[in-house]
């Protein structure tokens, strides 16, 4: 579980997030959505310490992430996971090399131990006939799954997804989203997904927050989404003419 | 202006405090240092054996040119040869042209992982990435360029002979009499200084420019451009330096 309290970000004179307060539930995916430029990508920043915030606290389970000590926060890192929009994949690396990175650098596992981790992950996302390929060898899809795989190789308790679906047709972002919802299910981790993918929200939206201009509009699961009377989540979820009518349809109105 | 110069610096330091700490593990470390290894030293022996052999053979014509009926024996092309290698041209002109190879490389390869979310990606692993980027790079090449100099100043010499023996500007027996001649041993250390100080400049000058690179290609343009730009400055003002500091 991770708990912001609220969390506020200025540069310079502008406030990107004004206080947001909220709980990311253990084996739950937990998605941050909103519209470009309200604030998603700078919130996921501060949750895994790429930015510092201005004010506020963050609670991973009990710890106090800000402020940590080097050596707390090395340690704290080793259980988060994150899978980059851009998937992040070192490009000097074969796909195997990629996922066994994080083995080599943090333990003194032995060569089989090491192979069976990797082999288990890149099975575990079905990708098992692509070790020796390079990512620029591989397709859109299959990097984002190296990255879950790499993402997970060390048994993360927090795994972070930035834009799982960005640039991926609808099929293969299901395929992702189903993944992810699977592995944090099966492994009872933390989930915390950036998205503005409305399938995403109404497959996997297990706990969401709607970030609109810094601050948190609505907080809810996929169920209550079609229910709630917010309208920023409604202009935000049924933005085309399209999907409005279909809600209707669905709402029986 | 003269504040900015003096951010930069204390930044620069900065990053140096970081790059130089503890490695999270020595194996991975020595496996990149050795991969820098081979990408800063096997990929430039070419180059700087092609500049070394015109650099050595141009020298040698000129003052082949200009001792041409003067009182001043012909040997002394051999023994000019291999001082204006051993002491300036081999540390000083590699140096100047790895600076554009190896240091726009690093700076391209730094920011790239920038951009690409890589270095992201490691800081979130827990991994020390000033250190795990720049410490392997440094290290490769304080151990490799001042061999790339060496080599430089013995295909100077060579590039010499070739220019002047086989054209029967002078004999052989001159040329090598004239490279044995009068040989300073302090002229080899000064070599060294400089091979070391300005591999050290151009790898961590150009790791600076692309650790810090922000926005997208134009600024990746800039910062490899600015890694020759500054790293070719901070080189020179360094020779100059040296040149008083072990000269005087």
């Amino acid at each position: 579980m991770i708990r912001i309290e609220h969390i506020k970000k200025s540069f310079g004179d502008v406030d990107v997030l004004k206080g947001i307060s909220h709980t990311f539930e253990a084996g739950k995916t937990n998605l941050i959505i909103g519209k470009s430029g309200a604030g998603k990508t700078v919130m996921l920043k501060i949750l895994v310490g790429l930015f510092p915030p201005t004010s506020g606290r963050i609670f991973y389970d009990d710890t106090d992430f800000i402020g940590l000590e080097k050596k707390q926060l090395r340690d704290l890192r080793m259980r988060v996971g994150m899978l980059f929009q851009g998937s992040a994949l070192f490009d000097s690396m074969t796909v195997e090399e990629n996922v066994r990175f994080p083995l080599d650098m943090f333990t003194n596992h032995t060569k089989q131990e090491k192979d069976k981790g990797v082999d288990y992950c890149l099975d575990r996302v079905g990708l098992n006939n692509a070790n020796k390929k390079y990512p620029s060898e591989i397709s859109g899809g299959m990097q984002k799954r190296v990255g879950i795989a790499r993402s997970i190789v060390l048994n993360p308790t927090y795994l972070f997804c930035d834009e799982p679906n960005s640039g991926l047709d609808p099929r293969t972002a299901l395929v992702i989203d189903e993944l992810i919802k699977d592995i944090t299910v099966e492994n009872n981790i933390t989930t915390v997904i950036n998205t503005h993918d409305m399938n995403s929200v109404m497959e996997i939206g297990d706990n969401i927050a709607l970030l609109h201009l810094g601050e948190l509009a609505w907080a809810g699961n996929k169920d209550e989404v079609l229910e709630s009377d917010n309208d920023i989540l409604q202009d935000f979820i049924f933005a085309s003419p399209f999907l409005k009518r279909l809600r209707n349809k669905a709402m029986g109105i | 202006m003269k504040s900015n110069i003096f951010f930069s610096f204390g930044k620069y330091i900065g990053l140096l405090g970081q790059a130089f700490s503890k490695p999270e593990k020595f194996s991975m470390y020595w496996k990149e240092t050795l991969r820098q290894m081979d990408g800063i030293g096997v990929g430039s022996v070419v180059i700087v054996a092609l500049i070394a052999i015109f650099m050595g053979a141009v020298a040698a014509l000129q003052f082949a040119y200009q001792l041409d009926g003067q009182l001043i024996p012909m040997y002394y092309i051999g023994y000019i040869v291999r001082d204006l290698a051993i002491i300036e041209s081999a540390p000083t002109i590699t140096c100047l042209v790895l600076a554009g190879k190896v240091g726009s490389n690093i700076a391209a390869e730094i920011g790239g992982m920038r951009q690409k979310e890589h270095i992201d990606a490691m800081e979130i692993m827990g991994i020390n990435t000033a250190s795990y980027l720049i410490l392997p790079k440094t290290i490769a090449g304080l151990f490799v360029i001042p061999f790339l100099v060496t080599l430089a100043a013995a295909i100077a010499i060579l590039g010499g002979y070739l220019a002047t023996v086989p054209t029967g500007t002078i004999s052989d027996v001159d040329y090598i009499r004239g490279v044995r001649a009068y040989f300073v041993e302090y002229n080899v250390l000064m070599m060294y200084v400089k091979a070391y100080t300005f591999s050290f400049i151009l790898v961590t000058v150009s790791c600076f420019q692309g650790y810090y690179v922000q926005g997208g290609s134009i600024e990746l343009g800039k910062a490899s451009t600015n890694a020759v730009v500054y790293s070719n400055i901070l080189i020179l003002l360094a020779d100059y330096l040296i040149a008083v500091i072990l000269t005087v």
